[in-house]
């Protein structure tokens, strides 16, 4: 939508999409407040994005471009007297570095190639990840029309040609995906950038019940907790059904697992003694064995081997807290990816009357010298917009405005198209978390996502890996030597049994659970949500836009639920239309938020009719109930025979 | 505020939703009292069926009007063919399917789910099964899915082995669910029977394998499978001890197969003229065809049990008739037919003998303790091992302690007693809830423990002092016993069933807290009662000494009744045969 009118008065601007700007958003227009949220970018969620396959090949390159040193544009003719401007930076490529891309699989598929030509091939596309994106760009483009024609053919070829491969190979001849089968097939992935979970008990997902926002999106259960562990990967039994069907486990572990565990949920005089020393301690006097010890340092607790007893503690009571609640693990991930979690907040905000403007930015804040505080911003296109508070993410403020100037800290990033499940059983959907701790001293230890194709986040056939943690070296040096123990890469040894690469990419990005501590140089009733932590739940964002919102409006309710669309009062005749009497604007890949808004509040009538209807016959039945119950006694008598 | 979103207030919202329920409910009754008034009428159309679905699929409890959809039903039947009958079966199954998820638990939903099931010409019980699955994932203890479930199996033949793996998955996904559990206890007897004989084929359905008679089927499980049973109950038990569906299944697990019908023992006195009988278990002898034949001769007898009180009884007794083996020169031969279960105990009572008997002892019968295999007696060592070591984990789990005593019962009762007093001990303290329950059942033990000492040493006494005796059981063995010694005990009474002691001549019973004596009654030899230290307080506590013809000596002091006035005068009229007395 072309937005040359704006209104020109807003409570709340907000500028980046990311989750914390989305929930504040979706806050403050819950609440009345009229808000303008902008994304100089063309997609929501800002570095918590999901994207296609294609996309994400988009998103690469524009991190390989380097921006043109952009004009700082003069808006002095829009200040007033006494006002200054401060100047917000264009790109946000500072928090995406070290971007490397990989391809283990052969261009076109053909036939099957041997696994040696392969490993030639992409030794090279290893050297040069930019080369490697050429030819990416170029396949794509070429790829797609053969492609149709020739997978017919490849059926009856394969046919023929599978008993000499298999004389070849002793192997099953699987066809390993090609890459321009995944540039065909991209649409049905969505590969997050940020790679979490959702704890069942989390402020996220609080969050989305107590909004109602759950309704806007699905969920999935992660299925089972694995983890690596002397170059084997096993499953982590957490719940009582997966400690009863484990195998691995004596019934003497079993035992004293489950002891632990139970004793674990409160706090006692016992554990106490242990706080401040490490919480590997605190398990070693338990006298648990190897087995137990590791299962719960690892990935219960997910913590380190130096982590203090109570800090260990209170992540294993809240992983143990977030159990059974939706599943047989303590977490949930969105059908579809996490970027649609941001989405779901924004559609939340535009429903209420929050206006949306992608590709639209904020040029600068217009500051009142005297008060220290911001009184409007200037938009990139140039209109002067009046504000009360200005809400923007980390990446958008320049870097002279930060406070400390300690250096930034990073996230070391992969993701992987794998051909297979890294530890595979009965069913090929499930979906797995996997905590792979320090492979050497001095490396950091690693959070791995495995993702099925049911999520939607990958096509059928492949899983989606993410690895994420703290860097220690560029992503490529903290994260490949897990990939090649771990799966079969051109680099890996003896690890038939592994699931293969097909493609991989690496980054870094920053780290926002570094912002807080530092804080910035800016107006008072300018906020700043920092980007993606490296934890793997969502606590710091969503604790970020409560924070801001309280700061704003201490005696308001933070997202309340939204109320039955039937109890809504809609004003004169034009009820049809609009959900709040405030006229919405956005640009929703097309997605008409209005007659979504409607059709859900039609469903959700009818199912409160039928509720009602039950309700009444249920109570008119207990009056019948005495009737019916002489009648009923003889009856069954009759039918009995 | 701006922008805020309106909202009704409640009065409001109330007032609108009285009106919509008002509105509901007056088609709710029309459309009510038409189907009754159809039904009167005899009416049975498509309206109808139509008019009990709009009732029913908002209240699937109404079980009238499924009576009456039924009635119609079987009235489509006879003017319909074969595939519509079909097709409106099926539709009936479909919106049975929107019943059940309004009330996942109504009993008419699953009845008539059952009825259509079972008319249906051409049944999918595929589908039938998987909507049993589907029911029992949203509620692991829907009954009612259950029973239904078991109708589908049993009508579609599903295989044993199949079944068996459903109880896994259950299992495998909460083995806190009984059900799960005692259907596992049904199904493994079938499919891993513990004869020598092959196993039954897997494929055959249950119900058209040959009904296993009482007598040949023992409803246990091959000790290979109960080898892989105590694996999986033991990952259950160890994972949460505190759930007691698995101990219970494992108390299954640890049974024994149940006992023999049989006549146990023939008792003949030539002195009272009597033949007492003992059975395996309690019997009506009046209806199970008792045949008594001596000498050739079948017998015009009264059985009778030992005590008015009982209908069923382990033993029975009869007085033939006068003069029939008082010679004491002549020899005797008895037969006891027990002509229902075509079995029969023959004994001879030989010349200058006043008494015979011919039995099966406890030991012989196995009762308490059977002769185990190597292979059994180490099984059974490593599940004691595995509970010890749990035990060693959670001290004070009951279930626990409870499986050890069994445990130890099963390998060796007299060698583990003071261990199993010592855990029944732990048990009163751990579960005070429950320890008269533990007092009566380690007395059981005990007594137990003490026929088989008596057996072991081939004698007819009894003694069983200072065990904290709460209550006497297993008294139909004691038949024989001539002296019983149950001194220092708590025992409160000494029940009806004390009078199966047919040949007791002593009885010790001081130091308890006896109130009550109904069970020394008609006790034919009964010569000596000691009754030193109880809590007798009555003359009328003592009237049924008064049917035992031979009691010469009696002792009751330290008991209340010693205070009443006239005690002596009154004893000597009460008990006339009493020499001794001691108060």
């Amino acid at each position: 939508m072309a937005a040359e009118d704006l209104p020109s008065e807003f409570d709340v601007v907000i500028l980046g999409t990311g989750l914390t700007e989305s929930v504040a958003a979706a806050a403050f227009s819950r609440v009345g407040q009229r808000v303008l949220h902008v994304d100089r970018r063309s997609y929501y969620a800002g570095n918590w994005a999901s994207f296609t396959f294609s996309g994400l090949l988009t998103w690469i390159q524009q991190h390989h471009e380097e921006p043109l040193p952009e004009e700082a544009q003069d808006w002095s003719s829009l200040l007033e007297e006494g006002e200054e401007l401060i100047h917000l930076s264009h790109s946000d490529c500072a928090s995406i570095r070290n971007l490397q891309v990989f391809c283990f699989t052969s261009e076109e598929d053909e036939e099957e190639e041997a696994p040696n030509t392969t490993e030639e091939e992409t030794g090279g596309a290893a050297e040069d990840s930019e080369c490697a994106d050429s030819t990416e760009e170029e396949t794509k483009e070429t790829g797609e029309e053969e492609e149709e024609v020739r997978e017919e053919e490849e059926v009856r070829e394969e046919e023929q040609t599978t008993p000499s491969a298999a004389l070849r190979q002793s192997e099953p001849t699987k066809k390993k995906i090609s890459y321009a089968q995944l540039l065909k097939e991209g649409r049905r992935f969505n590969i997050d950038l940020v790679s979490k979970l959702m704890y069942s008990r989390g402020s996220l997902v609080d969050l989305l019940i107590k909004s109602n926002v759950s309704r806007y999106a699905e969920f999935k259960n992660v299925t089972r907790i694995l983890t690596y562990r002397d170059r084997q990967v096993e499953q982590v039994p957490c719940s009582r059904a997966d400690v009863f069907a484990s195998r691995q486990l004596s019934v003497v572990e079993k035992r004293k697992l489950m002891r632990f565990l139970t004793s674990c949920v409160e706090e006692t005089e016992e554990q106490r003694a242990y706080n401040g020393r490490p919480y590997l301690e605190f398990l070693r006097d338990r006298q648990l064995g190897d087995n137990l010890q590791h299962f719960l340092l690892h990935s219960i607790a997910m913590v380190t081997e130096d982590t203090p007893t109570e800090e260990g503690l209170a992540s294993t009571r809240h992983f143990l807290r977030c159990l059974g609640r939706y599943g047989n693990t303590p977490f949930l991930f969105p059908v579809y990816g996490l970027g649609e979690i941001p989405q779901c907040f924004c559609r939340m905000c535009a429903v209420f009357g929050g206006i949306y403007c992608l590709r639209h930015s904020v040029d600068g804040v217009v500051v009142d010298r005297d008060s220290n505080r911001c009184k409007a911003v200037i938009d990139s296109r140039g209109q002067r917009i009046t504000c009360s508070h200005f809400v923007v993410e980390e990446g958008y403020v320049a870097a002279d405005r930060k406070r400390v100037a300690t250096p930034t800290r990073f996230l070391s990033r992969a993701v992987l198209i794998t051909d297979g499940s890294i530890l595979p059983s009965d069913s090929d959907q499930q979906v797995s978390m996997v905590t792979v701790p320090p492979i050497a001293a001095g490396c950091p230890a690693v959070k791995m996502v495995e993702l099925c194709s049911s999520t939607m986040t990958c096509m059928p056939g492949t899983y989606l890996v993410h690895l994420t943690c703290q860097s220690v070296g560029s992503a490529y040096e903290d994260l490949s030597p897990v990939v090649t123990r771990m799966f079969r890469t051109p680099e890996s040894h003896d690890q038939e049994t592994c699931p293969s690469v097909l493609w991989c990419l690496y980054f870094n990005m920053t780290d926002g659970s570094g912002l807080e501590a530092e804080g910035h140089n800016l107006p008072s009733n300018v906020y700043v949500c920092s980007g993606p932590d490296g934890d793997l739940g969502h606590e710091l964002a969503i604790r970020q836009a409560e924070s801001i919102f309280q700061k704003i409006l201490p005696e308001e309710d933070f997202c309340p639920p939204a109320p039955n669309p039937e109890d809504i009062i809609y004003d004169g005749d034009n009820t049809s239309s609009s959900a709040g009497g405030e006229e919405e604007k956005e640009e929703n890949d097309g997605v008409a938020e209005e007659e979504k808004q409607e059709e859900e509040k039609e469903m959700l009538e009818e199912e409160k009719e039928m509720l009602e209807e039950e309700k009444e016959m249920l109570e008119e039945e207990k009056e019948m109930l005495e009737e019916e119950k002489e009648v009923l006694e003889e009856q069954n008598l009759q039918t009995e025979e | 505020m701006h922008g805020r979103v309106k909202i009704k207030s409640t009065a409001q919202q109330e007032e609108e939703k009285r009106k919509e329920r008002e509105k509901k409910l007056k088609i709710y009754v029309a459309a009510r009292d038409a189907c009754f008034s159809k039904r009167k009428e005899g009416i049975w159309d498509d309206e109808a069926l139509q008019l009990t679905q709009q009732l029913l699929s908002s209240n699937p409890d109404f079980a009238t009007l499924w009576n009456y959809r039924r009635e119609i039903l079987m009235h489509l039947e006879t003017v319909k063919d074969e595939d519509e009958v079909q097709k409106i079966y099926e539709a009936e199954l479909s919106f049975l399917e929107s019943c059940l998820k309004v009330n996942p638990k109504s009993y008419g939903s699953w009845h008539h789910r059952g009825w259509v099931s079972a008319r249906l010409p051409r049944p999918d019980w595929a589908r039938e099964l998987s909507l049993c699955d589907r029911c029992l994932s949203l509620d692991d203890r829907n009954f009612h899915c259950w029973d239904y479930r078991r109708m589908v199996v049993k009508m579609s033949g599903v295989p044993v082995d199949q079944e068996l793996g459903f109880t896994d998955r259950l299992i495998g996904s909460n083995f806190s669910n009984y059900s799960s559990w005692h259907y596992r206890s049904t199904l493994l007897p079938l499919l891993h029977p513990e004869s020598p004989e092959p196993p039954s084929p897997c494929r055959e359905p249950p119900h058209s394998s040959p009904p296993p008679s009482p007598q040949t089927h023992s409803h246990r499980v091959c000790e290979e499978q109960l080898l892989k049973e105590y694996e999986l109950v033991q990952n259950a038990f160890f994972t949460d001890p505190n759930d007691q569906s698995a101990w219970f299944y494992y108390r299954w697990l640890l049974g024994r197969a149940e006992r023999e019908e049989m006549i146990s023992c023939v008792y003949v006195s030539r002195d009272e003229e009597r033949v007492a009988v003992a059975f395996s278990r309690p019997v009506n002898a009046q209806s199970v065809g008792l045949l008594l034949v001596l000498d050739g001769q079948p017998q015009r007898v009264e059985w009778r049990s030992v005590h008015p009180r009982f209908k069923h009884s382990p033993v029975w007794i009869c007085d033939l008739p006068p003069g029939t083996i008082s010679d004491i020169t002549n020899e005797h031969n008895l037969t006891v037919h027990w002509t229902e279960k075509h079995t029969h105990r023959d004994c001879a009572l030989y010349t200058g003998r006043t008494e015979s008997w011919c039995r099966d002892s406890a030991t012989d019968q196995e009762l308490f303790r059977s002769e185990l295999s190597v292979e059994k007696t180490s099984v059974l060592q490593s599940e004691l091992q595995s509970c010890n070591q749990l035990q060693e984990l959670e001290p004070l789990n009951k279930w626990c302690l409870l499986t050890i005593i069994l445990l130890m019962r099963a390998l060796d009762p007299l060698g583990y007693e003071k261990e199993t007093l010592a855990h029944f001990q732990t048990l009163k303290e751990v579960d005070s809830m429950r320890s008269a329950y533990y007092g009566d059942l380690c007395s059981k033990f005990m007594i137990e423990n003490t026929i088989l000492k008596m057996e072991y040493a081939e004698v007819r006494v009894f003694s069983i002092s200072d065990k904290n005796l709460t209550t006497l059981c297993h008294l139909d063995q004691l038949l024989l016993v001539t002296h019983i010694n149950l001194s220092s005990n708590q025992l409160q009474q000494l029940p009806p069933q004390f009078a199966m002691l047919q040949c007791l001549e002593v009885l010790e019973a001081d130091n308890n807290s006896i109130e009550n004596l109904e069970g020394v009654y008609h006790l034919p030899k009964l010569e000596e009662v000691l009754l030193k230290n109880n809590k007798i307080s009555t003359l009328a506590d003592l009237q049924p000494l008064a049917s035992c013809p031979k009691l010469k000596r009696l002792d009751l002091r330290g008991n209340p009744v010693t205070q009443t006035a006239n005690i002596e005068s009154e004893l000597a009229e009460l008990l006339p045969s009493v020499t001794d007395l001691l108060l």
